[in-house]
């Protein structure tokens, strides 16, 4: 037994040490008094309730869905082990998956390239001394704090094929004379819906890089100033590099929440016209629970998890933290 | 190099004005400090002299030029911030090319400058650190490395050694004030450290809730300081003050004793005064005030004394040892024939 285990022990057992002391002789700990004494066996046991909801919640979930995923399991009826059967038939003869796969790629890398420079924009625009400071950060706040499928049903009427306010407002001005169908179009629906998750997804990015740059001392700027640098060579040199931290991260979840999109996608289109918005995540669903053909479905949601491990992959370098941050020199 | 004029110049932030019409000529190649007590406005005028601060009314000139409308990066100044704001994410070497990486600099020019003012910083073998890896001394020659880089028409200096400690601050007062002998730039420099602004400076400024005292050579304003603050401001420890008034032969205290005074202000007689008096000029002398001593201070070199004289009391220093205990009477004198007397209205100094 160590000194350390001997501290710890505390008040209660303070006769036991003064025994072990005078005597020499090993004193009896209860099992209770051992384990609240040793901090491996503490540790262990505080870690547990997290492990067990990350087991029940996580991975068998996970591995579930994997294991589906090679079965020909279907709604109502046990399913049996048929390899990568599901795969295959997805690859080589399913037009709607390749098509929603592409679609989610370009879906993502849009809606997440668009969200990342605007809500930069943003974030500098309202790190500026502007009247009604917080009233506005609070504006701004506002698509991230409505729940997506208010928003998105909002949207719909907003894009709907006969009462859209866009066309109504449009024709009034004499732009076009017939409206337009937004929803109805496959390559307008896409863009239509890209659109959507920007508006609904630049806030967090905003609020987020916004806290970012008011970690920047204001001194910074001014000696970058006093350097000779405009505005544009301090973005550039000063806030962009000291920025470039938190960006990684915001942009890992931005870009991890864009691929599993759904519920914007089901409120507005339901993966139409003729499966034009479908997204992974959307196909997986239709697919799985409303088509009955879990297996399949489930093989959809598993390929998704490449993908987002690759993304994973990126940010986990674009999170290391960089030379100047942890001060070592290598 | 240039010169610095500020004539009359004011700022307000909103409705409350924080300096109130100030005056400095600062010639080429000068070291001007400017002390002053804390939120006396000194950071503001420094600010407003780069140009990171608008001036509400008055005028700045550098170099026979008015630069009141002419932006921070036009105004060829550099500035050593009080937290040195060197930036996080570039090493030494970059801190210090940055500006010349703005304009485009030529690579072996840019390597030569940098290479230069690292050797006469010291800051050779740290050029790959980035400032996290630096101590605060060396972070502080940095940014001074960054100033001198730029070799500007102008330095300014924000408090740059508020943040060492008292041995390396000794040092770095040397160094800034060698390197200054040698690049003979003009410099602003402000300190709330009265030592610090006596031991650096050619000319020393001492502001007060946004105006200036005096403005002099450190010996000048030791000498004879305008009025009581730059009297109380200069000089460690600090001026006694003794109160009373003058009588028909010199200086009465309050309390009763008799200080002598040189040449009498003129028309002066009944006048409340305050006399002036440094710890360092008071000697014993068997014919002088007797005072009680009240606490004895040996620092080593020298033996500071809190004496309590009609009731005042007054601070002497002795370069010798001292003997006595806490309540003896000792008698002192003043050793200057000229003594420091101010009006006790308005606390100007009365000459004679
Ligand atoms: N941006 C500002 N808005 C309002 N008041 C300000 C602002 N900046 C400074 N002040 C006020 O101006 C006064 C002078 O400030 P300044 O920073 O110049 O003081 P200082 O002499 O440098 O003091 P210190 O020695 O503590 O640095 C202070 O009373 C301060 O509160
Ligand atoms: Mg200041």
């Amino acid at each position: 037994m160590d000194d350390f285990t001997l501290f710890s022990i505390g008040s209660g057992t303070m006769t036991a040490t003064a025994t072990l002391s005078k005597d020499r002789i090993e004193p009896r700990y209860s099992a209770w008094e051992r384990l609240k004494s040793n901090r491996d066996w503490l540790g262990f046991w505080f870690m547990m309730p997290a492990a067990a909801i990350l087991l029940l919640f996580l991975a068998y979930p996970l591995t579930k869905g994997v294991w589906m995923s090679l079965t020909d399991v279907k709604i109502g009826r046990p399913g049996v082990f048929v390899g990568l059967e599901n795969y295959e038939e997805l690859i080589f003869f399913d037009k709607t998956f390749l098509y929603s796969t592409g679609f989610t790629i370009i879906y993502t890398a849009i809606a997440s390239a668009a969200k990342f420079v605007l809500g930069l924009y943003l974030a500098l625009l309202l790190n500026n001394n502007l009247p009604f400071k917080s009233l506005i950060r609070s504006i701004v706040l506002i698509p991230f704090i409505v729940p997506t499928v208010l928003s998105a049903i909002a949207f719909w009427w907003i894009f709907d094929s006969q009462f859209s306010i866009i066309s109504w407002a449009l024709r009034k001005w004499g732009v076009i004379d017939h409206n337009i169908n937004f929803l109805g179009d496959p390559i307008l629906a896409q863009a239509t819906v890209i659109f959507c998750n920007i508006w609904r997804g630049i806030p967090f990015i905003a609020i987020t890089l916004l806290a970012g740059l008011q970690t920047v001392s204001p001194s910074l700027y001014e000696a970058a100033t006093l350097d000779g640098a405009t505005k544009w060579q301090i973005f550039r040199h000063i806030t962009y590099p000291l920025l470039t931290p938190i960006i990684a991260v915001v942009m890992t979840f931005s870009v991890l929440f864009t691929f599993t999109d759904f519920q914007l996608i089901w409120a507005m289109t339901r993966g139409g016209p003729v499966n034009a918005t479908h997204l992974m995540a959307t196909y997986s669903y239709q697919k799985g629970i409303l088509g009955g053909q879990l297996g399949e479905g489930a093989a959809i949601a598993t390929a998704m998890v490449p993908f987002l491990l690759a993304a994973i992959m990126v940010s986990w370098f674009g999170l290391q933290q960089r030379k100047w941050q942890q001060g070592s020199k290598e | 190099m240039a010169s610095v004029t500020i004539r009359d110049v004011r700022k307000a932030f909103g409705s409350v004005e924080i300096v109130h019409g100030v005056n400095i000529d600062i010639q080429d190649g000068e070291f001007v400090i400017l002390v002053g007590p804390s939120g006396c406005g000194k950071s503001t005028l420094l600010r407003m002299i780069a140009g990171l601060e608008n001036i509400t009314s008055g005028e700045i000139s550098i170099g026979n030029r008015v630069v009141n409308n002419v932006p921070p990066k036009e105004r060829d100044i550099a500035m050593v911030f009080q937290n040195y704001a060197l930036y996080p994410h570039m090493t030494v070497a970059d801190n210090m090319a940055f500006s010349m990486k703005l304009r485009n600099a030529d690579k072996a020019e840019m390597a030569a400058r940098v290479d230069k003012a690292a050797k006469i910083l010291g800051l050779v073998p740290l050029l790959d650190r980035f400032p996290r890896q630096l101590s605060g001394g060396q972070r502080q020659r940095v940014a001074m490395g960054r100033a001198i880089v730029r070799d500007p028409q102008v330095f300014l200096f924000d408090e740059p050694l508020s943040n060492l400690d008292a041995k390396l601050r000794v040092q770095m007062r040397t160094e800034i004030k060698e390197l200054h002998q040698r690049l003979k730039t003009t410099t602003v420099y402000v300190t709330h450290d009265q030592i610090e602004a006596m031991t650096m400076a050619d000319k020393i400024v001492v502001m007060h809730d946004g105006i200036v005292e005096q403005i002099g050579a450190p010996l000048d304003l030791y000498d004879r300081p305008n009025n009581l603050f730059v009297a109380g401001f200069i000089g460690s420890p600090a001026m006694n003050f003794v109160k009373g008034r003058m009588g028909s032969g010199g200086f009465v205290a309050d309390g009763g004793f008799a200080l002598p005074v040189g040449t009498a202000p003129a028309a002066s007689e009944g006048r409340p005064v305050v006399y002036g008096l440094r710890p360092e000029h008071i000697r014993i002398d068997p014919q002088g005030v007797p005072a009680e001593v009240v606490v004895i201070e040996p620092t080593g070199s020298e033996t500071q004394v809190v004496l309590r004289a009609g009731g005042q009391e007054i601070i002497a220093v002795f370069r010798e040892r001292m003997s006595a205990k806490p309540g003896e009477i000792i008698p002192i004198a003043p050793t200057l024939s000229v003594a420091h007397l101010f009006d006790a209205d308005n606390g100007q100094r009365l000459v004679a």
